[in-house]
């Protein structure tokens, strides 16, 4: 294998951490909703929320991402391939985010809960400076680990005709017949990109953990 | 509804039935080889040697830290560029989509699987080994009568979850041609233009076999919770 080919290769696998990024961050703030609508008292909310993350950890993302692609442009949004498979990817990582943060703020002792409350802060200000902190410091390791298990995922896309790693090792493997070194040499980036990300998993711990006990 | 019925009551419901069933035999099948596999890593990496554990543990970050669709890709399409020689003759890892597919979710399965059995040993309590040892239990009993009953309630919750994440795997292998249930389906989408439809309805299915597997792992989970034992 060459070295054109593996830039190539390095060219497509930013297109992979564009989407995957992309998908994480706006998977975020859906999870944030997703989660307050699992612990809200409103039953309706709650079911909603329950729905949601039971569909789509429910559900293989290969079809989650077929379905959305073919059903947007029957509603009538003709999005491209790219847009929908990042509506694929961050609907399916905000319900595992969901799940995870509603798991974190769970586990958030009551008694800081309480302490905050006799202090005199405000619910928004107990939520602010205590739940949220703790709930994030608890959940760090596991959002990490969705965040590579999201990358993995996003080869998932190519089959929507997005250009992305998986796509660029395909159409190369089949004109090259060098499927080997070249699915190979995928694999190792994404190896390096997931590395790449638990290590800032781990110093992102590190640093939440400065100066609590 | 009517047009549904005609679908699994024509000639089409023996395709999606055929593919139902291959999406099953792979799920089992290559869940039962990953956990097997799984066990046998997780307890080399404990009792083996350390260049054994550093191997294994090499095979175990290369296998989570990659794409399963590249792993299928790399084992169906590199496979037949993999020779070995012997002396005269050499064997190619040619395989069909169905044996490249099974033969790539066990490797999948296993590196995961051992994960879940490595931090099961961790949690087991010293202190229940050491009790074994005193009361004469020999090294296989301890493993039979101690570690393997306290371990499976602590690693089941996670077995279920795996287990799950196998079953939505199986759906990666439609992509090598693997004729299960998404392929099949598939099939007839593209034929009837009925995307939308099937991929619905391949939601459904797969989303009432998570619910079912998941009600059957904390009906397990109930059942042997006699093993559970306080943590100290």
């Amino acid at each position: 294998m060459s070295w054109e080919l593996f830039r190539l290769l390095v060219e497509a696998s930013g297109f992979t951490i564009l989407y995957s990024a992309a998908s994480i961050v706006l998977g975020f703030f859906l999870s944030a909703a997703v989660c307050a609508g699992m612990l809200s008292q409103n039953r309706a909310a709650s079911t909603a929320g329950r729905l949601f993350v039971s569909f789509f950890r429910g559900t293989p993302l290969l079809i989650q991402l077929l379905l959305i692609y073919y059903l947007l442009p029957q509603i009538g949004l003709n999005v491209s391939s790219s847009v929908a498979a990042i509506i694929g990817l961050s609907l399916c990582t905000a319900a595992y985010q969901a799940e995870i943060l509603r798991g974190g703020f769970q586990s958030v002792p009551r008694g800081l809960v309480e302490a905050a409350d006799m202090c005199g802060l405000s619910a928004l200000a107990t939520f602010r400076r205590i739940r949220l902190p703790v709930a994030v410091r608890l959940t760090l390791p596991a959002l990490t680990s969705e965040a590579i298990m999201i990358i993995k995922s996003s080869s998932l896309i190519s089959v929507v005709g997005v250009v992305e790693l998986t796509t660029m090792a395909k159409d190369l493997a089949s004109s090259t017949y060098q499927p080997l070194p070249i699915f190979a040499a995928a694999g190792l980036i994404y190896l390096i990109i997931n590395l790449v990300v638990a290590g800032f998993g781990l110093t992102a711990e590190r640093a939440a953990r400065r100066g609590h006990a | 509804m009517t047009s549904l019925l005609g679908y699994v009551t024509g000639p089409d419901g023996l395709n999606i039935l055929s593919g139902l069933i291959n999406t099953i035999i792979l799920w089992l099948v290559g869940s039962a080889f990953g956990a097997v596999i799984g066990f046998l890593i997780a307890v080399a990496r404990r009792y083996g040697p350390r260049p054994l554990d550093l191997l294994l543990l090499g095979y175990v970050e290369v296998i989570r830290g990659t794409p399963f669709l590249v792993q299928a890709y790399l084992l169906y399409f590199g496979g037949p560029y993999l020779c070995a020689g012997f002396g005269e003759t050499s064997v190619c890892l040619t395989l069909d989509p169905f044996a490249a597919g099974l033969l790539g979710l066990s490797i999948y399965g296993s590196a995961y699987y051992s994960e879940l059995f490595r931090t099961g040993f961790d949690a087991i309590p010293r202190g229940h080994i050491e009790a074994a040892t005193t009361v004469g239990l020999d090294r296989l009993q301890t493993l039979r009568r101690i570690i393997l009953p306290e371990m499976t309630m602590l690693v089941l919750p996670s077995m279920v979850n795996m287990t799950i994440l196998m079953l939505k795997e199986t759906a990666v292998l439609s992509i090598i041609s693997v004729k299960e249930l998404k392929f099949q389906v598939d099939i007839i989408g593209n034929r009837d233009y009925a995307f939308v439809e099937s991929f619905t309805i391949l939601a459904l299915v797969y989303w009432a076999l998570v619910e079912i597997c998941g009600a059957l792992g904390r009906a397990a989970e109930a059942r042997l919770s006699r093993y559970r034992f306080a943590h100290s």
